[in-house]
C-alpha cells in the first residue's frame, strides 16, 4: 500500500502562472488591433519576429540550464517553462512598443537581448531585476536610435499604401515594393517629416512655438494625438479587464497615472504654453501599455499595496520629468527601469506590520542590521 | 472596552487582514443527523494526544478496563489522562502509529472491546453551581479534556487563571472547509454547550462572553441565540464566512479589534478563547462525571458514499470510521489508495495508515476523490518560480511576506527569516493556496521552523557543553594545585619531624621504616591480585581465614565458568569486534603496566608475578595469533586461580577479578572465533602489549 | 608637456590628501574587532571530543585563529566549516578525511549489567556528563553527553556504545525530501 504524506493545504485555488501570462496577452488584444488599425500591419509582423525569437532564445538557455536529470523530465522540464507565457508575454511587448517599419534585426536583437541576457542570464522567470521587455527596449533605442525613432505616421496621414507585403518589404529590405525608403514613408505630403506626437511637441517646442501652435500640426489629429489615443484607450481597456479579472494590482496603474496627472496639472498651470494637458499625455506615447501591462509586472515591480502606490507615483513623475525636460520624447520605459531599480528598496521599506507586532520603523532595522 | 461592547452589539465587527474564500462543501454533511456507530472490536488510544506530555500507566495487559475509567494518570499539568472509551480487555500495550503527520509510532493501549460498554460509577452533579472552583478544575483535569480544536492544550490549565478576565471567546467559526463537527454540535446539543460556558463563567467571570460563529451556519446561530436568550452576557456573534477566521488570533481580532502580541498568549491580554466542543466535553464532565471519551467527527469528502458526522470514540481506527462511511475506492487502478486526510483540507494532514486512532483533536477525515482535490493526488509537485505576484501577502492572515519568507527559508537565511517573523505563520496554508506558482509555502515554513528551533536546541546544548566543560577544567585545575599543596605538606611535616633528632623522632623514624616494611610487604601480596584488577587498592591488614575459603570457592566457580565458556564458544555469534578484541588486550596490558611500578618496588614475589603476567600476555598474543584454544585457555585458567588462592585479598577485588575474567574470557571467545582475523591487528596488539 | 606634468601633479597631491584622510580615519575610527578566538568557538559545536586533535573546541579554535586548518571538526561537518570560512573569509574546504562526519547525533549508553565501576570512563568525559563512582555501577545523563564517543575507548569491559538518538514525534521534523511515496505494509 503507498500513502503520501503531503503537507497541508491539500486544495488549491488552481490559478497558474501560465494561465495569468495568458490573461495578459489576451488583454493586449483591444491594443494590438487598434495598433493594427492606425499604424498597419506591421507591428504584427514585429510580433511574431519577437515570438519566435524569444521562444527559440529561451529554448536554448533553457537547454543549456538544464543538465540534471534524465532525458525525458528534464524535456518536460523545458516545455513547461519555454510555454509558461512569460517569454510569449515579454516578445509581445517587444513587438508592440517597436516602430511598425523598423528593420527586422531591431526585433531580433531585442527578443534575444531581453530573453538571454536580461531574463535568463539573471536566473530566468522570477529572478530578473528589469522589466525584459523595457530593457531590451532602452538598449534597441541607445544603440540604433535612428531605427528606433523611425516611428511612421498613421496610416491616415500616409502618402504610400501600406499594405502586408508592402510593410514586410520595408521592414525586411528597408523599401516598399514601390522603392519608397523608410524616410519617404515618414515624409508628409508636403515634405516634411511626420513623427510621433510626443517627438513633435519635444521639437518645436526647441523651437519656440507653443503648445498651442505645435497642435495644430496633424499628426495630432482632432483631439490629442492622432491614432495614438485610441491605441491608448484601447490598452486601457485591457487593463481595466486585467484588474477586474484581479490579474494585475490596481495600485500601479492607478498611482501611476495619478501622479502624471497632478505632475502635468502643476506644469500646466504654472506654464500653459510649454506644457501639454493631462490627456495627452495620458494618451499618447506608451503610457496605457506602460501603466498596465509593464510596472505591473510582478517580478519587477514591488509587491506591498504601499510600495505598489510609491511606485508607480515615481514612475509617473519620472515620465512627466523625461517627457518634459529629458532628451527623449517618451520616458516610459526609462522610467520603469529606473522604478525597477528602487523595487527592492521600495519593498525593504514598505514591510506590513506583522500581526501582533508594534508598527517598526525601517530606520531602526536596518540600524540594526548594520549593527550585525 | 465599552466601545468595543457597543460595537458588538451593533453587529459590527472588526477585520483581519488578508483571508481567503475557499469552497465551503459544507452541504454533504451538515444536513444530516450526528450518527451513532456501533462499537468497533477493537480501539487504539495513544497514550499522548495532544502537546505536552504523556501520563503514566494505569493499567496492563490483560486489565479489564469499564468505560470512563482513567487508563493513565500524572501528576504533571501539562499531562492529562486517557480514559476507556467502553469496557473491555487491554489486549496489548505496544508502539503503533498516531495521529501525527509523521507517521511515527507511539505508545499505545489495545482495547478489546467486550461490547457491553459497561459504565464505571458515576456521580452525576445535579448543580454545578455549588462546586468551588478547585473542584470543577479538578473534575475538567480528571476528565482528560484539551483542546479540541487545535493543538489540544490542555483546558484545565487554560482556565485555572488569575481573574480579570474581560472576554471569553467561544470559538464556533469552524472556518475549514468540509468539517461541520461543531456545527451539528451546536445544533444538537446548543444547551450542553451554554451549560459549558456557564461553567466557564463560574470560573473565569468574565466581562463579556462571545461566541464567534461563521454565517454559514444559519441553524447553529438559530439554536444558539435561542439557548442564551435569556442571558444578557452571552452574545452570538455572526461573522462574514472567510477563513481562517477561526484562527485563535484571527478571531480575537475580529470580536475585540485586538491584537494578540507576537509571542504571547490571549490570556496576558485577558482574553481566553475556547472551542465549542470543549465547552460540550467541559459540561459533560462536569455534569454528567463523562470523561472525554468521544467526540463529533466529520466524515467527508467524495470518496465517501455516505458523508456524515459520527459520534466517534476515541481510540477508534480511521478504516472503520471509513468503512462505516462507505469509503469508495475510486479508481483502483491508478491508485491503490486514495489519500486520507485526517483534518480540513487547509490544514489537516495526509495519515500513512488506515489503523490510525482518532484522537481527542481529529474533528474531520477527509476522504476526496481526485476531481475534488487533485493537488492530494499528485505527488509530483508542480512548483515552478515565484514571480513575486504579492498575493500570498494579500491573503496572509497574519500579514507576513510568503514570498520573501520562502527565499529565506530556501536559503536557509534563518536570521532574515526571524527578521520576518516567521514564527508569526499560523501554517493556516492560505499562501499556498492561492500560489500560481504552486509552491509549497506552507511546507517550506514548517522545515524552517523546524530547523531554527533545532538549531536553537543545538546552540543551546552547545553553550551548556561548553559550560561544563569549563567547569570540569576549572576543577580538575583545582584539585591539581591541591593535590600538590597537600603532597608539600605532607613532605615538610615528614622533613621536619626526621630532621628533629630526638628519640621520639628516632621512634618515628623506626615506625616509619616500619611501616614501609609492612607496606612493602602488603605490596608484594596484592601485586598479584593487582595485575587483574583495574583498580589499584589498599589492601587490608588483616587477613582472614574465612575470605580466602570464599576467593578459593569463587576461582573454583569461575574455573568451571570458564570451562563452560569454551564449550561454548564454538558457537559464538560471528560478529566479532576487532576492535574490542585489541582494546581489551591494550586495557589488559595498561593493567600490567600499572602494576609494574609497584612491582618495582621490591622483592621477588612482586617479580615472579610480573613474570607471570608477561607469560599471561605472550599466550593471550600467541592465541590471537594462532587462536589455539585449549591451551591458553588452561594457561588462563591456571594463573588466575592459583593467584587468587595464593593473595589475601578482600572479596570485593575478588569480585571484580571475576568481571575482568569475565571480560577477558569474552576476549578470548572472540579472539578463537576470529582466527583469520587481519595479520595487521594482531601485531598492532603486540606493538602496544610492549 | 607641461601640462601633463601638471597633471599628474594634481592628481598625485590629490592622492595624497585621500590617503591621508583615509590612513587618519583608519586609526581614528579603529574598531576593535571581537576577538576572533571567541567567534571562532561560538561556531563550533561544543561536543569536546577532541577529533580535531586538540583538547576540546576551545583549544581548537585558538590554533585557527593562529592557522590551524579549519577542516578538522568531524561533529560540526560541513556546516561548521562554512561558518567558519566564512568568518575568516577563506575558501570552503571539505571535511579532512581523517575526520569523516558521524552518521547523525548520537548518545553514549553504558551497558548497565557489564559495567564493573572503573570509573575510567568518567575521567575521559570531557563534560562530566557520566554519573558514579568506584566500584558503581556509572550511568550516562542523555541530556548532558555530547555524543562525543571519548568514554567509549578507556572502559576496560567495552560496556559503552554510542547509540543513535531515536526519532520521535518531539525531535521529528517536517522534511520535504522525505516526503514521497512511503511503503506500508
Amino acid at each position: 500500500m503507498a500513502f503520501w504524506i503531503a503537507s497541508s493545504p491539500h486544495n488549491h485555488n488552481q490559478a497558474e502562472t501560465s494561465s495569468l501570462m495568458r490573461l495578459v496577452i489576451y488583454a493586449l488584444f483591444p491594443g494590438i488591433f487598434a495598433q493594427w488599425y492606425f499604424f498597419g500591419w506591421g507591428n504584427l509582423i514585429h510580433i511574431s519576429l519577437a515570438v519566435a525569437t524569444a521562444l527559440f532564445c529561451e529554448f536554448l538557455v533553457l537547454s543549456l540550464r538544464t543538465k540534471h536529470g534524465n532525458q525525458g523530465t528534464a524535456k518536460q522540464a523545458i516545455n513547461k517553462q519555454l510555454f509558461d507565457g512569460s517569454a510569449i508575454l515579454t516578445a509581445v511587448l517587444i513587438g508592440i512598443s517597436l516602430p511598425a517599419i523598423a528593420p527586422w534585426w531591431i526585433t531580433v536583437i531585442g527578443a534575444a537581448f531581453a530573453i538571454v541576457v536580461v531574463k535568463q542570464l539573471y536566473g530566468g522567470l522570477g529572478h530578473n531585476p528589469f522589466n525584459p521587455a523595457m530593457a531590451a527596449y532602452v538598449m534597441l533605442l541607445i544603440s540604433f536610435p535612428v531605427q528606433m525613432t523611425s516611428w511612421q505616421p498613421p496610416l491616415a496621414l500616409l502618402s504610400v499604401d501600406l499594405s502586408l507585403s508592402n510593410t514586410l518589404n520595408t521592414i525586411f529590405t528597408g523599401f516598399t515594393s514601390e522603392g519608397y525608403s523608410v524616410e519617404q514613408l515618414r515624409a508628409s505630403v508636403d515634405g516634411y517629416t511626420m513623427a510621433t506626437p510626443l517627438d513633435t511637441l519635444k521639437t518645436d517646442a526647441s523651437l519656440g512655438l507653443t503648445v498651442y501652435e505645435s497642435m495644430e500640426k496633424q499628426v495630432f489629429g482632432e483631439h490629442f494625438s492622432l491614432g495614438w489615443e485610441w491605441l491608448n484607450a484601447a490598452f486601457l481597456l485591457g487593463g481595466l479587464f486585467l484588474i477586474v479579472k484581479k490579474a494585475i494590482a490596481w495600485q500601479t496603474p492607478v498611482s501611476f497615472l495619478a501622479s502624471l496627472l497632478i505632475c502635468t496639472f502643476i506644469a500646466y498651470s504654472i506654464s500653459p504654453d510649454s506644457s501639454a494637458s493631462t490627456m495627452f499625455h495620458w494618451l499618447s506615447g506608451g503610457c496605457m501599455l506602460g501603466a498596465f501591462f509593464i510596472l505591473t509586472d510582478p517580478v519587477t515591480g514591488a509587491t506591498s499595496v504601499k510600495g505598489r502606490l510609491i511606485m508607480g507615483a515615481l514612475a509617473g513623475f519620472f515620465v512627466y520629468i523625461i517627457r518634459d525636460f529629458g532628451g527623449y520624447p517618451d520616458g516610459v520605459a526609462f522610467s520603469v527601469l529606473l522604478c525597477n531599480m528602487a523595487a527592492p528598496l521600495i519593498d525593504q521599506y514598505t514591510r506590513p506590520r506583522t500581526y501582533g507586532h508594534k508598527a517598526s520603523t525601517p530606520k531602526s532595522s536596518s540600524k540594526q542590521e548594520e549593527a550585525k | 472596552m465599552e466601545s468595543i461592547v457597543e460595537r458588538i452589539n451593533q453587529n459590527k465587527f472588526w477585520h483581519f487582514h488578508g483571508g481567503i474564500h475557499p469552497p465551503e462543501q459544507k452541504k454533504s454533511t451538515n444536513e444530516k443527523p450526528i450518527r451513532q456507530l456501533s462499537l468497533p472490536k477493537q480501539l487504539i488510544l495513544p497514550l499522548q494526544q495532544h502537546i505536552g506530555r504523556q501520563g503514566d500507566l494505569l493499567v496492563k495487559v490483560g486489565d479489564k478496563v469499564l468505560k470512563g475509567q482513567a487508563l493513565t494518570q500524572s501528576s504533571n499539568p501539562m499531562a492529562v489522562p486517557v480514559h476507556a472509551p467502553t469496557s473491555g480487555t487491554i489486549s496489548a500495550i505496544k508502539k503503533s502509529v498516531i495521529a501525527h503527520p509523521s507517521g511515527l509510532s507511539e505508545l499505545c493501549l489495545f482495547i478489546d472491546v467486550d461490547g457491553e460498554d459497561t459504565w464505571r460509577e458515576r456521580n452525576i452533579c445535579q448543580d454545578f453551581s455549588q462546586l468551588s472552583h478547585q473542584q470543577i478544575i479538578g473534575k475538567i483535569a480528571n476528565a482528560g479534556i484539551a483542546g479540541m480544536g487545535g493543538a489540544g492544550f490542555p483546558t484545565h490549565i487554560k482556565v485555572n487563571t488569575k481573574p480579570d478576565i474581560n472576554f471569553l471567546i467561544i470559538n464556533a467559526a469552524e472556518c475549514e472547509p468540509y468539517i461541520t463537527a461543531d456545527d451539528l454540535l451546536m445544533r444538537e446539543h446548543s444547551t450542553a454547550i451554554i451549560d459549558g460556558i456557564k461553567i466557564l463563567d463560574q470560573l473565569l467571570n468574565p466581562a463579556f462572553i462571545l461566541i464567534g460563529i461563521e454565517d454559514n451556519k444559519p441553524q447553529a446561530i438559530k439554536a444558539l441565540k435561542h439557548a442564551t436568550e435569556s442571558i444578557e452576557k452571552i452574545k452570538v456573534c455572526v461573522l462574514e464566512t472567510k477563513y481562517p477566521s477561526g484562527g485563535e488570533k484571527q478571531l480575537i481580532k475580529l470580536l475585540t479589534g485586538k491584537e494578540v502580541a507576537s509571542g504571547a498568549l490571549p490570556i496576558h491580554s485577558g482574553i481566553v478563547v475556547q472551542n465549542v466542543a470543549t465547552c460540550f466535553a467541559i459540561s459533560e464532565a462536569v455534569i454528567n462525571d463523562t470523561p472525554l471519551i468521544r467526540r463529533v467527527v466529520t466524515l467527508a469528502g467524495q470518496a465517501l458514499a455516505k458523508p456524515q458526522n459520527v459520534w466517534a470514540l476515541l481510540g477508534t481506527p480511521v478504516s472503520y470510521l471509513l468503512e462505516q462511511a462507505g469509503f469508495v475506492h475510486e479508481g483502483q487502478k491508478q491508485l491503490a489508495n486514495p489519500p486520507v486526510i485526517m483534518g480540513g483540507p487547509m490544514m489537516g494532514f495526509s495519515i500513512l495508515n488506515e489503523n490510525v486512532p482518532v484522537v481527542k483533536t481529529s474533528n474531520c477525515i477527509l476522504a476526496p476523490s481526485k476531481t475534488e482535490m487533485p493537488s492530494a493526488f499528485d505527488n509530483n509537485t508542480s512548483e515552478v518560480e515565484c514571480i513575486r505576484c504579492g498575493q500570498c501577502a494579500e491573503v496572509c492572515p497574519s500579514q507576513l511576506l510568503p514570498q520573501e519568507l520562502q527565499w529565506s527559508a530556501k536559503a536557509k537565511d534563518h536570521q532574515q527569516l526571524t527578521k520576518l517573523n516567521l514564527f508569526d505563520c499560523i501554517d493556516c496554508g492560505a499562501c499556498a493556496y492561492v500560489c500560481p506558482s504552486h509552491i509549497p509555502l506552507v511546507q517550506y515554513y514548517r522545515v524552517a521552523k523546524a530547523e531554527i528551533r533545532q538549531q536553537q536546541q543545538l546552540d543551546l546544548k552547545a553553550e551548556k557543553a561548553k559550560e561544563r566543560f569549563e567547569a570540569r577544567k576549572l576543577r580538575l585545575e583545582r584539585e591539581k594545585i591541591a593535590r600538590e599543596e597537600k603532597h608539600k605538606k605532607a613532605a615538610a611535616a615528614r622533613k621536619a619531624a626526621m630532621n628533629k633528632k630526638t628519640p621520639e623522632a628516632g621512634a618515628a623514624k623506626s615506625a616509619v621504616a616500619a611501616a614501609l616494611a609492612r607496606v612493602k610487604a602488603k605490596k608484594a601480596a596484592g601485586a598479584k591480585a593487582q595485575e587483574i584488577s583495574a583498580e589499584p587498592q589498599e589492601v587490608s591488614n588483616q587477613v582472614q581465614d574465612e575470605k580466602s575459603q570464599v576467593k578459593a570457592a569463587i576461582a573454583r566457580a569461575k574455573a568451571k565458568k570458564e570451562a563452560k565458556n569454551k564449550a561454548v564458544e564454538p558457537s559464538v555469534t560471528p560478529d566479532v569486534d576487532t576492535k574490542q578484541l585489541s582494546e581489551s588486550s591494550v586495557s589488559k596490558t595498561n593493567v600490567a603496566e600499572k602494576a609494574a611500578p609497584h612491582k618495582a618496588a621490591d622483592d621477588k614475589k612482586a617479580k615472579i608475578a610480573a613474570a607471570i603476567a608477561k607469560a599471561k600476555e605472550k599466550a593471550k598474543v600467541k592465541k590471537a595469533q594462532e587462536a589455539e584454544l585449549p591451551t591458553s585457555a588452561e594457561a588462563e585458567k591456571n594463573p588466575v586461580g592459583e593467584q587468587v588462592k595464593q593473595t589475601n585479598v578482600d572479596d570485593k577485588k575478588a569480585k571484580i577479578a571475576a568481571a575482568v575474567a569475565k571480560a577477558k574470557a569474552k576476549a578470548k571467545a572472540k579472539a578463537a572465533e576470529k582466527k583469520q582475523a587481519p595479520a595487521s591487528i594482531t601485531e598492532n596488539n603486540s606493538e602496544e602489549i610492549k | 608637456m607641461i601640462n601633463i606634468l601638471i597633471a599628474i601633479a594634481v592628481l598625485g597631491i590629490i592622492a595624497a590628501c585621500f590617503g591621508a584622510l583615509l590612513g587618519y580615519a583608519s586609526v581614528r575610527y579603529h574598531v576593535d574587532g571581537d576577538p576572533i578566538v571567541e567567534q571562532l568557538d561560538a561556531l563550533l559545536p561544543q561536543t569536546q571530543c577532541g577529533q580535531c586533535g586538540y583538547p576540546g573546541c576551545k583549544p581548537y579554535a585558538e590554533a585557527v585563529a593562529n592557522g590551524e586548518a579549519i577542516n578538522k571538526c568531524a561533529p560540526g561537518g560541513e556546516d561548521t566549516i562554512k561558518k567558519i570560512a566564512d568568518l575568516l573569509g577563506v575558501d570552503v574546504q571539505p571535511l579532512d578525511e581523517n575526520h569523516e562526519q558521524d552518521a547523525g547525533p548520537k548518545v553514549a549508553f553504558i551497558i548497565e549489567e557489564d559495567c564493573i565501576g572503573c570509573t575510567k570512563c568518567i575521567q575521559a568525559c570531557p563534560v562530566d556528563a557520566i554519573l558514579g563512582a568506584a566500584k558503581q555501577m556509572h550511568t550516562i545523563i542523555a541530556d548532558e553527553c555530547t555524543g562525543c564517543d571519548l568514554c567509549v575507548a578507556p572502559c576496560p569491559v567495552d560496556c559503552i556504545e554510542m547509540r543513535p538518538i531515536p526519532e520521535t514525534i518531539q525531535n521529528w521534523q517536517w522534511d520535504l525530501n522525505k516526503i514521497a511515496i512511503t511503503q506500508v505494509d
